[in-house]
């Protein structure tokens, strides 16, 4: 076998595994996009068989027009469009200036609140909800009669409790302290001032992480669900996936509930390869390779 | 030129107390800098994590329930007395009149264990226990009472989550990040689809499964029935207490596998090309080259990405609760599923912030075990 | 840019000064049915008719998905934020009131007369709640099916036994012709489990607690009916004439209409999809008797008032204004549920004389039992629960009726009897 032949083979060894694996990561999803055109009896008896899989049958968008019908689509998904983005952006300026903070300076405590800010990250969500509502409950707020009482019900209450993360926190930390201290010592030696040091030279290298903090926030917020449920109690402020709960009534509608799911699915597989594209450019032409 | 440890001792009390103990003054700014950079990260966690815990911490030693006009008391460790409860408890067989063993089909009878833990004045220690587990030694049989026997198969249940998901996700999606860290064209692609499931919601990944995983005709058996040619048995994945947590920790990697991905993918990133260049003009193999360039270059990244994971398997909640509910027969109980349930639903808040309590410990023990593990030898 | 300013002034100060534009006062309403789109606009008929018929209040509408509409009033009771006219789930009501967010309500003497007992809610010898409907179930089956196999159809006044029951699922699993005899729905893990199987337990002559004092579930719940109850129950998975827990949404919702279940236990919410399928094959069958009377499980949403409301008043005006027959039956009509009363179902479309869901008005009116009126079902509920899944599973049946009857009692106790004198 030459030398050609060989590598054509492993090449297409190669592309039979990408292909197979993905095959198992698409299947699911797949799954769902088809049944979202499908009348509700006949995905129930297509999800029996690989016809699960295929455009067959009764194809239509009504499940997208329904859905349209029972939720208020467009409101809910500028709420969440708004919340996330907010919430991705300060929460990566926080985050990262705290790692910053904790990987590059020195200051007395930093020890024992690193290994606290560890110790947060252990605490599920679910388990903190209730003490969380009422504290919530007894902030103050700046809003148009003055000071209020009280953050129930708005935007912030579903922004700002999130903006900081022990997880967004602990990604930082880790990637900056792989970075060479020359990067920083050189700097210093410059005059460089430590904000310039911070925003300049060390956050624009950050590309891979930033994206992974920036994508694992989005996550969060987008699939927010139990703190809005327990905030929130006009409809014109309810983020998208409490709208998953309006199919489920007596007779749950399956094929609109996958219509939505599609729907509330596909902008984030978007804003995931927007955000990929950008960082791996980014990363390549940084110079950081070496 | 005065020294420096004067010039610390001349510094206004704030600076001091900013100052690590042996740092000079000069440093005083990189200090000061250094809090009020971490400062706003460090209010938001303090507000809404650190305090709601405390308070937590608090109710768990009250009787608070979440709907009651009753006003709540102290109760000290009861609420923790209820879930750790563990006796040992030997049960004789049953005797006829002359005293001698009675057989029951050829094995030995015992009598009913509810004759000695519901209203047996002779047992008070025993009262309310139940079973967990027994064993047969010598003519005796040995059982393990329990005071909670749910929160105990929750507790070992997420244990068993943790110990199997840590590895296996971790694994596969530095093989996933090793298979896709080539130059070959579409890899994007494949790199976004590999992705995919990360971004659809815990619950409607679940959802989905329940369809997957039905035992009658779900897609999986379909699927299997037609790789196997007809001969695959169709499982009742989630109605079987044997397959039903292995099937959720399959789904749980097949979400989440691809999230580490593209941590180790970040890692691999920053490791120079340059010194793989060179370990190849050393001629090093591709094995080489991954034991002693690509490994060591993910140190921090594997310690990361083992924490995560085993802090995330140890919060296993969202995929039991749309799919099993804890069932069938507790084979699916979690920690964190029985937390909520009783804080929320049953309403006991008291007992739902004990078993965070209890979880906190448990999952800072073992974050602590790793990061000693994985810590940097000097 | 001016514009936008100019703008943002006149939203500033309509938001500021609405408040002092009206001289009614606002009622807050919340409503758990939000996605329906049928029941919104019915409700928002009754209303737009409440505002238009007097000048006093106006009410305002705010609606939660079901799913999860508990949550969102708990939260909101902690954080003292409740409406003024609830929508609370019937079973879930002793709880709210004995917790003291609820009211008691002053509606006119003999206002709910006419009512289904399932649709009044009632704790502590006060009404509380009043619901617009209820609901029913029924075994679905197929009249072909019963005739081929020679089976009596079962009525009202002379439903199946026990025995006969069973026997009839053993004659139709062995037909060979069906997946299962009788789904009972256990994909709908839930509340579905207690309204749905607590019935069998009661007709074997057992219930969850004993209804005379509300502190003991003693001998009632693992007592002899409740242990004949749980082995017949376990024995319905284990001879397979059921599908188990993990059955999927899918199944539940076409087993029975593509013929692989024979027999079906639905509710009314369904029959219509069945109709639909079936046209006059379809028969829906009263519960079967196992010796202590056929029964059904009653109440379904219901109307009343928040302590904390100012306009206690203007809220029962408007629950009276609500409960009239003909809001009843455009209830009935729009969403397929059983109106309240006599009055409403003789003009609504379903549930009227030779209306196609006749039957179950009459089942409610005739074998409904509500759950436990008591503070502590929203726990002794989630732990029956557990029991009717875990026997399915094949747990030992004494045992844990045992360990269920200690927890419930333990959480009577840990709450001081809630409220009933111990």
């Amino acid at each position: 076998m030459s030398y050609e032949t060989r590598e054509r083979l492993s090449l297409s060894l190669r592309y039979a595994l990408l292909i197979l694996i993905a095959a198992i990561f698409i299947f699911p999803i797949l799954f769902m996009v088809m049944s979202s055109l499908k009348p509700d009896l006949q995905l129930l008896r297509d999800s029996a068989s690989l016809r699960a899989f295929l455009p067959v049958g009764d194809i239509s968008l009504n499940n997208y027009a329904d859905a349209f019908e029972r939720v208020p689509i467009a409101r809910f998904a500028f709420n969440s469009v708004f919340t996330t983005a907010v919430s991705v952006g300060a929460s990566i300026l926080l985050n990262s200036m705290a790692a910053f903070s904790f990987a590059f300076l020195q200051w007395r405590g930093k020890a024992f609140v690193l290994s606290l800010i560890i110790a947060t990250f252990i605490v599920p969500f679910e388990v903190v909800a209730i003490p969380m509502l009422l504290i919530a409950n007894n902030l103050p707020w700046i809003g148009p009669q003055g000071i209020e009482i009280g953050w129930l019900n708005s935007y912030h209450v579903q922004i700002i409790p999130f903006i900081a993360d022990s997880l967004g926190i602990f990604l930082f930390y880790q990637y900056f302290r792989d970075l060479p201290d020359e990067l920083v010592e050189a700097a210093r030696i410059d005059g460089a001032s430590i904000w310039q040091i911070y925003a300049r030279i060390i956050m624009p290298i950050a590309g891979p992480i930033l994206a992974t903090a920036a994508i694992l926030k989005f996550l969060i917020m987008w699939n927010a669900y139990l703190w809005p449920l327990m905030t929130i109690r006009s409809e014109e402020l309810r983020p998208i996936m409490v709208g998953l709960q309006y199919f489920f009534q007596l007779n749950i509608a399956w094929g609109e509930i996958m219509a939505y799911l599609s729907m509330v699915t596909i902008p984030v597989l978007i804003f995931y390869l927007a955000l990929q594209r950008a960082f791996i450019e980014s990363i390549a032409t940084s110079g950081i390779k070496g | 030129m005065i020294s420096a440890a004067t010039a610390r001792k001349n510094a206004p009390l704030w600076v001091r107390l900013l100052l690590p103990r042996d740092a000079p003054l000069y440093q005083r700014n990189d200090a000061i800098m250094g809090w009020l950079m971490a400062l706003p990260a460090l209010v938001i966690l303090t507000v809404f994590l650190v305090i709601p815990f405390l308070m937590a911490f608090v109710i768990s030693f009250t009787n608070q329930r979440l709907i009651s006009p009753n006003p709540a008391e102290w109760v000290g460790l009861r609420n923790f007395e209820r879930l750790l409860t563990i006796r040992t408890f030997t049960l004789e067989p049953e005797r006829d009149e002359s005293g001698a063993y009675v057989y029951d089909g050829g094995s030995l009878s015992y009598p009913r264990l509810r004759e000695f833990t519901r209203n047996n004045p002779d047992y008070p220690e025993l009262d309310g226990l139940r079973e967990f587990t027994s064993w047969q030694s010598d003519d005796n049989r040995t059982v393990i009472l329990v005071g909670d026997v749910v929160f105990l198969r929750a507790l070992i249940n997420t244990l068993i989550f943790a110990a199997v998901i840590a590895p296996l996700q971790g694994g596969l999606a530095l093989l996933l990040a090793l298979l896709l860290n080539q130059a070959l064209p579409f890899i994007n692609v494949f790199r976004s689809i590999y992705f995919a499931p990360v971004v659809v919601s815990m619950v409607v990944v679940s959802l989905l499964w329940r369809f997957i995983y039905d035992g009658h005709n779900g897609l999986l058996n379909t699927i299997l029935g037609i790789i196997s040619f007809g001969s695959f048995q169709p499982v009742d994945w989630l109605g079987n207490p044997y397959t039903a947590l292995p099937a959720i920790m399959a789904m749980s990697v097949w979400q989440a596998v691809g999230f580490h991905m593209v941590i180790w993918l970040a890692g691999l990133q920053t490791i120079p090309a340059s010194l793989y260049e060179a370990a190849g003009l050393d001629g090093a193999g591709a094995f080489q080259k991954f034991r002693y360039v690509t490994w060591p270059g993910l140190r921090n990244t594997a310690v990361l990405v083992l924490i995560v994971i085993t802090i995330q398997a140890m919060g296993l909640f969202v995929q039991v609760d749309v799919m099993t509910r804890g069932g069938p027969l507790d084979a699916t109980q979690s920690v964190v599923f029985q937390a909520v349930q009783r804080g929320y639903d049953k309403q006991d808040i008291a007992e739902g912030a004990a078993i965070s309590v209890i979880l906190f410990v448990i999952v800072f023990t073992i974050a602590m075990v790793q990061r000693y593990i994985t810590r940097e030898k000097n | 840019m001016k514009k936008a300013v100019s703008l943002l002034i006149v939203v500033i100060m309509l938001v500021t000064f609405s408040g002092l534009a009206s001289a009614q006062t606002e009622l807050s309403l919340w409503y758990h049915g939000a996605g329906n789109e049928i029941e919104r606009s019915i409700l928002i008929g009754i209303i737009d008719d409440f505002n238009a018929s007097q000048s006093d209040y106006t009410v305002a509408l705010e609606e939660f998905p079901q799913g999860s509409y508990n949550s969102s009033i708990v939260a909101a009771a902690l954080a003292g934020d409740l409406p003024d006219i609830i929508d609370v789930d019937g079973p879930v009501m002793p709880g709210w009131a004995w917790a003291g967010y609820m009211a008691p309500l002053n509606l006119s003497e003999g206002a709910l007369d006419d009512f289904l007992p399932g649709a009044i809610g009632s704790w502590n010898g006060e009404v509380y709640s009043v619901g617009l409907w209820d609901a029913a179930v029924a075994i679905y089956a197929r009249r072909s099916d019963l005739e081929a196999n020679d089976i009596r159809i079962p009525t009202l006044d002379d439903p199946w036994t026990g025995d006969e029951f069973d026997g009839i699922l053993e004659t139709l699993q062995a037909t060979g012709e069906f997946e299962y005899a009788f789904d009972v729905g256990m994909a709908w893990a839930g509340e579905w489990y207690n309204y749905a199987f607590a019935p069998f337990l009661q007709s074997f002559g057992g219930d969850l607690i004993d209804r005379s004092t509300y502190l003991s579930a003693e001998g009632v719940l693992n007592g002899d009916a409740g242990i004949a109850f749980g082995e017949w129950w376990q024995s319905l998975f284990e001879r397979g004439l059921a599908p188990g827990t993990s059955q999927d949404g899918a199944d539940r919702e076409t087993g029975f209409i593509d013929g692989r279940y024979a027999l079906q236990w639905n509710g009314n919410w369904a029959a219509i999809t069945a109709l639909d399928a079936l046209g006059d094959d379809a028969l829906f069958l009263p519960a079967p008797d196992f010796g202590n009377g056929s029964t059904i499980g009653a109440a379904s949403w219901q109307f009343g008032i928040s302590s904390s409301s100012k306009n206690k008043e203007g809220a029962n005006a408007f629950i009276e204004f609500a409960i009239q027959d003909e809001y009843l039956a455009a209830f009935s009509d729009g969403i397929g549920l059983i109106p309240s009363t006599s009055g409403a179902a003789a003009i609504s479309e379903y549930y009227s004389e030779g209306g196609l869901l006749e039957v179950f008005f009459e089942l409610s009116n005739r074998q409904a039992l509500v759950r436990p009126v008591t503070p502590g079902y929203a726990t002794m509920g989630l732990i029956v629960e557990k029991v009717f899944a875990d026997i399915a599973n094949g747990a030992d049946v004494q045992d844990t009726l045992d360990a269920a009857v200690d927890e419930i009692e333990q959480d009577i106790e840990d709450n001081g009897g809630y409220g009933f004198e111990m």
